[in-house]
């Protein structure tokens, strides 16, 4: 079994990027409906900004990878978008340690804490920890109970792809999307769903690894 | 070296409309005010990194008031925090004063050379000065 290495890392991150593109305006066609439908675009031109990145300064460890895609989101995104993706790849990059599926786990589990700390939301705010945070327990529970990586990114994607679903009928509390009060009911949140395309890149991305 | 400002904003021209103002209410005196405005194209946002750079370059070792508009700007001030060295972060205050009379507080403190607590606490005041004024008195209730 192959290492999650620089090189998986860096394929996770252009699965996410590839994600984030064929979504592109999915995304955005949820931002219109409770946001400022700019969610797509900026995300589409920050992850492609981050692969370019890896591409002109490749890196030999999957830590430096996480810190150049962290910034380079950070520069690029745009919105509240750049600073939460951005804390979440800095935290997993300083988090890291190791290159196995527990590594990964606990590297995730740290961004997510740190999304949590710079965005003072909580699960059910109808934001992206709503597909992050079930993701990080079902990883962290599929870890602990023995099961490979693969499977329990498999388990991961599922419960953020869930989590994405359930915002559905949530009102938004943080953000823009809470100017709306009552009136954000009714859509998918589209941090939600970006977070959710994340986990389902490193899913695909980092099957057969760890 | 008086405490340094940095001014946050989604708009460039909103910033640099801010700094104007608060220049004019300092004629003569200087007034080391950095922007970190717009995203990474000049087009509206915040961009973290360009923050931190402000902050770094605002400081000339007493440190750094920050002053933002709303939303993203406030989680890009604090994603700044995270880049810049140790040393500069524990001498940044992220102002929870409103842009335009927070700043205008801040400058005129700042520009006398109080410490950073003291700029911080003008720039608070801004608001309450507002506040006060429109809460009682005369022209409160039309008189």
């Amino acid at each position: 079994m192959s290492a999650v290495d620089a090189a998986a890392v860096a394929a996770w991150v252009r699965e996410f990027t590839r994600l984030v593109h064929e979504q592109r305006d999915e995304l955005t066609r949820l931002d219109a409906a409770i946001g400022d439908a700019d969610h797509g675009t900026n995300l589409d031109r920050g992850t492609a900004a981050a692969v370019a990145a890896l591409g002109a300064r490749p890196a030999d460890d999957a830590a430096a990878v996480l810190t150049t895609v962290a910034m380079t989101l950070i520069k690029t995104v745009g919105g509240a978008s750049g600073p939460l993706y951005g804390t979440f790849f800095l935290r997993a990059a300083g988090a890291l340690d190791g290159d196995d599926g527990r590594a990964v786990a606990a590297a995730v589990r740290a961004g997510y804490d740190g999304v949590v700390a710079r965005g003072r939301a909580e699960r059910g705010d109808k934001t992206m920890l709503d597909a992050l945070g079930p993701a990080c327990d079902a990883l962290d529970g599929a870890v602990a109970a023995g099961r490979s990586l693969e499977e329990a990114l498999g388990a991961a994607a599922e419960a953020a792809a869930a989590g994405r679903d359930a915002t559905a009928p949530l009102v938004a509390r943080k953000g823009r999307a809470s100017y709306l009060g009552e009136r954000s009911a009714g859509h998918v949140d589209p941090g939600a769903a970006s977070a959710a395309l994340l986990v389902q890149a490193a899913a695909t991305a980092l099957a057969g690894r760890g | 070296m008086p405490v340094g400002l940095v001014v946050v904003s989604h708009s460039r021209a909103l910033a640099d409309a801010a700094v104007e103002l608060a220049r004019g209410v300092l004629p003569g005196r200087d007034l080391a005010v950095e922007v970190a405005a717009g995203d990474v194209d000049g087009g509206p946002g915040t961009d973290a990194t360009a923050i931190a750079a402000a902050v770094t370059a605002a400081d000339g070792g007493d440190g750094v008031v920050v002053l933002m508009d709303l939303g993203s700007a406030v989680l890009a001030a604090e994603t700044a925090l995270e880049l810049v060295g140790a040393d500069v972060r524990e001498r940044v205050v992220l102002s929870p004063a409103p842009l335009v009379e927070g700043l205008v507080g801040a400058a005129v403190v700042a520009a006398a050379g109080a410490a950073r607590a003291q700029v911080a606490a003008e720039a608070l005041r801004g608001l309450a000065a507002k506040q006060q004024h429109l809460s009682g008195g005369p022209a409160a209730d039309g008189g």
